[in-house]
């Protein structure tokens, strides 16, 4: 989900992953399925039917323990994490291995029940995303941009939305001040929703 | 010239700028949208809107008013501030519909080489769908 497909070239080339790699520089997918962060996932069955609705993809909350003097996340922080990725993986494996019959994946009430709903204020900061990102291809940055901080605005749970049009480290990383404060301010919120799965911490 | 676009396509038509109204020939509007004019509304496959009572507002002289019945439709209309660009969105009922009948929605997109994937080339197999940034 890169605007920037040069920025992410270098990652996937390195990664050299056996799955198909697709570009969304349009954010597409945010739209269409109610994505917010990366990773999130969403498990289709053999018929194109959805079995697992969008969802964090093995990632779990921890960035606000982070621990400034160790420069690193608190370890029972990193382990938790280690550990929630590896569950995923687990039932991602115990579905491609038994469709259906996986318990992992749900029957349609129970996916419908896990669909989050879009709403006339994120439809309406998608459309402008995808204009920003139009007038972005023509050289109109700066009216861009000012779609950019509206469409900030009207879907502010998005952080790809926010990650993606806010001020980038030399290491291409959006995880400077601006972002670190919206984390900080998240309160009850969380970076990444926990997702239901049993033993999932 | 004016740019409509839509997720799925970029169409150049002739129309005044303007920031409010996108007034387009009726030919134009099937091309850049998918939505036709027809003499029971403005329709797309088996939804048809009817023109509302102030019809001069949404039809005139052969043109369809799109950013009205977009509007008329609570889709999100955006248009650059020279009225130059435009870009016709989704509603929120719409997607959650489609999102709630659990059929996945069908997108395409290039890979790295350039070549195109639609999510139906994977019918009859499990699909992973998942994101990653750079950011």
């Amino acid at each position: 989900m890169d605007a920037d497909v040069e920025a992410a070239r270098p990652w996937v080339a390195e990664a050299s992953p056996t799955f198909i790699t697709l570009i969304d520089q349009n954010h597409l997918l945010s739209s269409l399925y109610n994505m917010v962060n990366v990773p999130q996932a969403v498990w289709i069955d053999e018929q194109g039917r959805v079995v697992r609705p969008t969802e964090t993809g093995g990632s779990i909350d921890i960035l606000r323990e982070f621990d400034p003097e160790a420069g690193a996340f608190k370890p029972e922080a990193m382990a938790r994490a280690g550990a929630a990725k590896a569950l995923y993986m687990e039932a991602v494996e115990d579905w491609a291995r038994n469709g259906a019959d996986s318990r992992f994946a749900y029957d349609p009430d129970a996916a419908r029940q896990r669909v989050s709903r879009q709403t006339p204020e994120t439809m309406l900061a998608h459309a402008k995303f995808q204009l920003g990102r139009h007038l972005a291809s023509l050289g109109r940055v700066v009216e861009a941009e000012a779609l950019f901080t509206e469409c900030r605005e009207l879907h502010p749970d998005s952080w790809n939305i926010f990650r993606e049009t806010t001020e980038k480290m030399d290491t291409g990383i959006a995880a400077g001040e601006a972002f670190w404060g919206k984390v900080m301010g998240l309160g009850e919120k969380q970076y990444y929703a926990s997702i239901d799965m049993d033993g999932m911490p | 010239m004016t740019i409509v676009l839509t997720e799925t396509s970029n169409s150049e038509c002739v129309a005044a700028p303007s920031t409010t109204d996108l007034w387009l020939d009726a030919d134009a509007v099937t091309a850049a949208t998918g939505w036709t004019l027809k003499p029971e509304g403005f329709c797309k496959d088996d939804i048809c809107v009817p023109t509302p009572a102030d019809a001069e507002n949404y039809v005139a002289d052969g043109k369809v008013n799109v950013a009205s019945f977009w509007r008329l439709m609570d889709r999100p209309a955006a248009a650059s501030k020279d009225g130059d660009v435009w870009f016709l969105g989704e509603g929120a009922t719409e997607r959650n519909d489609a999102l709630l009948s659990l059929e996945a929605p069908d997108f395409t997109l290039p890979d790295f080489s350039g070549k195109l994937h639609s999510l139906t080339d994977f019918r009859r197999q499990r699909v992973l769908l998942i994101t990653w940034a750079s950011w």
